[in-house]
């Protein structure tokens, strides 16, 4: 690979695994939604990663140009090997740690697309600008449940509340930078993430204002994905997602 | 086998016929789906463009398109891109009606900038009246929302502006 597919291999798994690991997470509702309307909701979410993180993997097997494919890339790595945000992988919890989650990740995606869509390399530019249709809807999704549950009643404003606190040391890491992001920034490829960020604050204030909720103390940020450092969880969902490609090599339905 | 002589044109008319396997009152032309053909050495290239990322027709779609065009000696390759991004504004006027009839709201006129204004007036498919409501955003396929009539009180499916 040339220097700058490289650099672009490496974003492109690192957006590819962001959805790819979170719709496995979205996906671990289906039949289990606090009602029929939000099991099906949570599950299209889960579809919509799915379809972005296919994309985004063909293009960093197109990249690394090894004749790999999409399914290869998402199911023969191992947990080192793969660059999502901690946040991704967090597990379910209660409906209103899932809502937490969607809530701090659709607001970051929405900003994040809606640069990236101007990207100079065009399969980006492209995904970016049809994935940013659907973030729309799950940032609407999450915001709607968080002003529901917040401005709900004591129980739920409760549970929220506790959600929101317990993931915001996550959501540090979706801002940090590397080489690879100051590298492709300088050719107009990647988007400022330090730029995203006050701008991802405010709204996540501004719905958290209507939804009567307090914002989170900054205490302590997690990190580690950037390195292919993962909570433990991680470890747990590839056990379940690869035991098939695993155990069965080249499996075929 | 030596390549068939087929026009552009000619191949279009055959793909014509080809239906969303979602929405079997529709073909993938009507809808936007079908976005391009070229004619290669040994056959021809289908450029199709997905409704969402996601859509898990597609890959019946592109079975559809191979199985078809070999029929008729045709060896097709089909490539899926993303550039221009799929948006209702492509579904034709005869496809929206047809939707309309099939019981499934047509989008209401063009890729709607704010989601949760234009949801408002949605016509019952059923009985025409605007007396409806949202249930769901998402409804039995991503590009689907859930809606109720609050005349006929028959639940239906509103096709969302994307
Ligand atoms: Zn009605």
């Amino acid at each position: 690979m040339t220097d700058i597919n490289q650099l672009k291999y490496s974003y492109s798994l690192r957006l590819g695994d962001n959805a790819w690991i979170l719709s496995h997470r979205l996906a671990e509702w289906c039949s289990n939604g606090p009602i029929l309307e939000e099991d099906l909701a949570l599950t299209n979410l889960a579809l919509d990663l799915i379809g972005r993180a296919q994309g985004f993997y063909k293009y960093a097997a197109e990249l690394e140009g090894k004749g790999k494919s999409e399914d290869d890339i998402a199911y023969r790595r191992n947990e080192r090997q793969y660059f999502n945000n901690l946040i991704m992988e967090m597990p379910n919890g209660n409906f209103a740690d899932t809502i937490a989650r969607q809530l701090y990740v659709s607001v970051f995606e929405y900003y994040f697309f809606r640069e990236l869509k101007n990207s100079k390399d065009e399969t980006f530019a492209a995904l970016a600008a049809k994935t940013l249709k659907e973030v729309k809807y799950h940032m609407a999704h999450a915001a709607d449940w968080t002003i529901r549950l917040g401005d709900g009643t004591e129980e739920s404003h409760k549970k929220m509340q506790k959600a929101l606190n317990e993931l915001w040391m996550y959501t540090g890491e979706l801002f940090e930078m590397n080489d690879v992001d100051s590298e492709l920034m300088a050719q107009g490829v990647s988007v400022d993430l330090s730029m995203l960020k006050p701008k991802w604050e405010q709204h996540i204030i501004d719905v958290l204002k209507e939804a009567t909720l307090a914002q989170p103390e900054d205490i302590y940020m997690q990190t580690g994905s950037r390195q292919g450092i993962h909570t433990e969880h991680l470890g747990h969902i590839l056990g379940d997602m690869q035991y098939l490609q695993r155990a069965y090599p080249d499996a075929k339905w | 086998m030596v390549a068939a002589k087929h026009t552009k044109e000619e191949i279009f008319e055959l793909l014509s016929q080809i239906v969303d396997p979602e929405i079997p009152a529709v073909t993938i032309e009507e809808i936007g789906m079908l976005q391009d053909v070229n004619i290669t050495e040994t056959g021809c290239e289908v450029i199709i463009t997905p409704t969402y990322t996601g859509c898990p027709a597609m890959g019946i779609i592109e079975a559809d398109i191979k199985a078809l065009l070999d029929e008729h000696g045709i060896e097709a390759k089909v490539k899926l891109v993303y550039d221009p991004a799929w948006t209702t504004d492509m579904i034709t006027d005869v496809a929206k009606e047809k939707m309309r009839k099939y019981g499934i709201a047509p989008p209401v006129n063009s890729s709607c900038g704010n989601i949760t204004v234009a949801e408002r007036e949605i016509e019952c498919p059923q009985c025409g009246s605007q007396n409806t409501e949202v249930v769901s955003r998402f409804g039995s396929t991503a590009c689907k929302a859930l809606y109720k009539c609050n005349d006929c009180k028959e639940p239906f499916e509103y096709f969302k502006c994307h």
